[in-house]
């Protein structure tokens, strides 16, 4: 398989995971201010920092107002983190790849793109955001449903089970990153109601609210939330069931060691310490970590497989 | 109401289907008696039926559009099938290769001996204003003297019927994915036609072009590596490169997919590790192929690709500088070649056409511009020219200027009553103009697609069918009057 085609394969399906992602964290913290007490208004720069995107946010806006926010992840074309870029992108990738995709994917991606354009500003009331943000989590997951149902299982298959992935790796590890953000601005104790409801926040960003108390019972406790975003392997957005996904996918590929060292890497650096025992402090440092090893692990399939880079 | 061809007028030009109001050509009688028994919305329904399947099947052609970018649009096409009788098409098949043989000797001669300008059969200083020599290629051999692998030549029909070669094509030509597509569609619009008819088969090129390709392979595998180099997404011409390599089985890569490393050997990024390309079918302009030999900002082409040809390790198709044949004076020499290559009379004629770069024929086409076709000797896609009988006194004066200007660079034709088909205009049939586009393989042997595309102007009398220009296409069938 010809390396742009492996790497167009492998982003196009990041892409279309981002996009889903970024849509559901808009579509929790709208639904999360109608839960805090008054007083306490939600914060909408967490989901800025979430992406990591503070410095291209702040060159268009100077305050982090929900209508900011919201505008930004959906719309900012300038951004790699917003809904509108992913979506670009994605289709973008699919075009040169359409031959190996099931054709509906490249329908799907026009349309919602399209629709994006003409019904933003339903996005952007609070009214109508919720029925906005449904269909690009309902168009992306429809897309990537096609290519896990619709596609060769040959190497192609493979770079797009890796994008997947490592995108969900990555986004599980920076929600869990948000969740501290919040706490530590708000200087409140652990386990609170407030604190209850933002835990819930968490696993709702991540659609794991369901499948967490069908496996931890209908507490919410912080230590049970670690555990089981990091170590259910049985659950497909934790970081452990994603990284045995990618080395699974990195094991049917040839000349694989370097990125199975990398992998393993990630593995290791959790695996040794108890999650659900960490404080604040050491959580941080773990997701810290965590985020570089994942940028490792895509430097070296990259490096291993894709288009080398012009000097 | 049944479709109504008593009021066709049948008899402005020469129509293929009809001889006039009453009578169908003989090869024709089956399909005007399916036109007949359809009423106006049959006729409609199955036009639009067409448009729906070419949607669905995602057949698209590029245009770039001013402040939109490049957009995808449906690739137009009427219903009624062009028909052309067995007995007529041997004779013109067999031009065709006549043709494309004296070509390929051409080419030959110009990167060797030259024996043809040197013996005056050709004049040299045609060659001097040539846009599509490439000096680069003087001397190079390619396997079985064959320079243009793929020509597509355009075919004409005038007023008496007579078929005429407007121009040859040697350097990318497109639309063979668009021929085969047709045909496709009109089996699922037509399909009780086919029982009357059965129209030759044309299905069989992807696997000729193949081979034709396969043979250019330097390395004696059984399974040479064969790529379809595109300039990418957004080449007008994307769909079919994307098609073509599909129905080959073979890679479809960018220029940023190959290399070529110090022993002067092509590769393709692979993802695990470079893979030996043997044979490339580039579909991509000579100036963009090779940024080291030629337009050095291009980030289309291959560095180091003419080295490697010339090398002798990789083949190239069509070979770099087969476009010295493509240009418009030149061709008005063609029925010469034939005659001096192959030492047999031209089988297929040219369309009359006058060589600006002589006195006696350019004073002829000055005092006559409004009745000639002038065209520029290396544009494609119908730019650049002048329809003298529809242009205004003052854009044939500004013509004049180009043509005392630049001799060499225009010829003159005279214009002709292009023969028309009934075509699909809202819920009636229409006589509209229409060429045709045969392909022709050559290689170890010579090769005609089965017929070929024939493309339609839409506009009522217009006689332009670029689909860039508000053209169409309609399937081509070679039928055979004997079984009918």
């Amino acid at each position: 398989m010809l390396s742009r085609v492996a790497e167009n394969i492998y982003w196009m399906s990041r892409n279309i995971e981002r996009a889903e992602n970024i849509a559901r964290v808009l579509s929790v913290n709208t639904n999360l201010q109608l839960d805090l007490p008054r007083g306490i208004t939600p914060d909408w720069q967490p989901l800025i920092d979430v992406v990591g995107a503070n410095d291209d946010f702040e060159k268009i806006y100077n305050q982090y107002s929900e209508r900011n926010v919201v505008r930004f992840l959906l719309a900012e074309a300038e951004s790699a983190s917003s809904v509108r870029a992913c979506l670009t992108n994605a289709r973008e990738n699919c075009r040169t790849v359409r031959d190996i995709m099931p054709r509906e994917i490249w329908r799907y991606l026009t349309e919602l793109q399209i629709f994006l354009d003409e019904h933003l500003n339903e996005g952007l009331t609070r009214r109508g955001r919720q029925a906005f943000l449904d269909r690009i989590m309902r168009t992306c997951q429809m897309s990537m449903g096609l290519m896990s149902s619709g596609v060769t299982r040959d190497v192609g298959y493979q770079f797009m089970r890796l994008g997947r992935n490592l995108e969900r790796a990555d986004m599980t590890s920076r929600f869990i990153g948000m969740r501290l953000a919040i706490t530590q601005t708000d200087k409140l104790p652990d386990d609170t109601a407030v604190t209850r409801v933002q835990w819930v926040n968490v696993l709702g960003s991540l659609s794991a609210y369901h499948m967490y108390r069908r496996k931890m019972q209908a507490t919410v406790k912080r230590e049970h939330v670690l555990w089981f975003l990091f170590n259910d392997d049985e659950f497909p957005r934790s970081i452990l069931h994603c990284i045995n996904a990618i080395e699974e996918s990195i094991g049917m590929l040839a000349v694989n060691r370097p990125c199975l060292l990398a992998v393993r890497a990630i593995a290791r650096a959790f695996e040794a310490v108890k999650v659900e025992n960490l404080d604040a402090d050491g959580l941080d440092k773990l997701v810290n970590k965590l985020q570089r090893r994942l940028i490792d692990l895509h430097n070296t399939i990259a490096r291993m497989y894709f288009l080398p880079t012009k000097k | 109401m049944a479709v109504d061809l008593k009021h066709y007028p049948a008899a402005d030009y020469f129509d293929e289907m009809l001889a006039n109001s009453n009578r169908s050509r003989s090869y024709a009688k089956q399909l005007v008696r399916l036109l007949r028994s359809l009423d106006d919305e049959e006729l409609a329904a199955r036009q639009a039926a067409a448009e729906l399947a070419i949607k669905e099947m995602g057949i698209t052609f590029s245009v770039y559009m001013e402040g939109q970018g490049t957009i995808d649009r449906s690739w137009p096409f009427d219903i009624v099938p062009r028909l052309i009788p067995k007995a007529e098409w041997d004779q013109v098949e067999a031009g065709l290769i006549q043709r494309a043989r004296a070509l390929n000797m051409f080419i030959d001669d110009i990167y060797h001996e030259q024996r043809i300008i040197n013996e005056g059969v050709f004049p040299g200083e045609v060659l001097e204003g040539s846009k599509n020599f490439r000096a680069q290629c003087v001397g190079v051999s390619p396997p079985h003297g064959v320079w243009a692998h793929i020509c597509g030549s355009d075919l004409v029909r005038d007023d008496k019927g007579t078929i005429y070669v407007l121009e040859d094509n040697l350097r990318v030509p497109s639309g063979v994915s668009y021929m085969l597509e047709n045909r496709l569609v009109t089996k699922q619009v037509f399909p009780e036609l086919f029982e009357r008819y059965a129209p030759l088969p044309i299905d069989s090129y992807a696997a000729q072009l193949y081979t034709t390709l396969a043979d250019l392979s330097p390395r004696r595998t059984n399974r040479p590596e064969v790529v379809v180099l595109t300039p990418g997404i957004y080449n007008s011409a994307y769909f079919e490169h994307a098609y073509l390599a599909q129905e080959m089985g073979c890679e479809l890569v960018e220029g940023r997919d190959l290399f070529v490393d110090d022993d002067d050997i092509v590769h393709m990024h692979t993802v695990y590790g470079p893979e030996r390309v043997d044979v490339i079918y580039r579909r991509i302009d000579d100036e963009f192929m090779d940024p080291e030999v030629f337009n050095s900002d291009s980030i289309l082409g291959v560095p180091g690709l003419m080295r490697a040809w010339k090398a002798g390790n990789v083949g190239l198709a069509n070979a770099p500088g087969a476009g010295v044949a493509d240009d418009k004076v030149v061709y008005a020499f063609v029925p010469d070649f034939i005659r001096y290559y192959l030492d047999e009379d031209p089988l297929l004629p040219n369309v009359p056409t006058y060589r600006c770069m002589f006195d006696d024929e350019r004073d002829y086409v000055l005092a006559n511009l409004h009745e000639m076709v002038v065209k520029p000797a290396n544009e494609s896609g119908g730019y650049g020219m002048l329809m003298g009988k529809s242009a205004s006194p003052a854009e044939r004066k500004a013509f004049a200027k180009l043509i005392r200007k630049n001799p060499r660079n225009y010829i003159a034709q005279p214009t002709l009553s292009l023969s028309t088909v009934p075509t699909v205009v809202g819920r009636k049939l229409e006589p509209r103009h229409v060429d045709l586009r045969p392909f022709i393989l050559s290689g170890r042997v010579t090769k005609v697609t089965t017929g070929g595309l024939t493309r339609v102007a839409l506009r009522k009398g217009s006689l332009v069918v670029n689909s860039s220009q508000g053209g169409g296409s309609k399937d081509t069938w070679i039928v055979d009057s004997e079984s009918n």
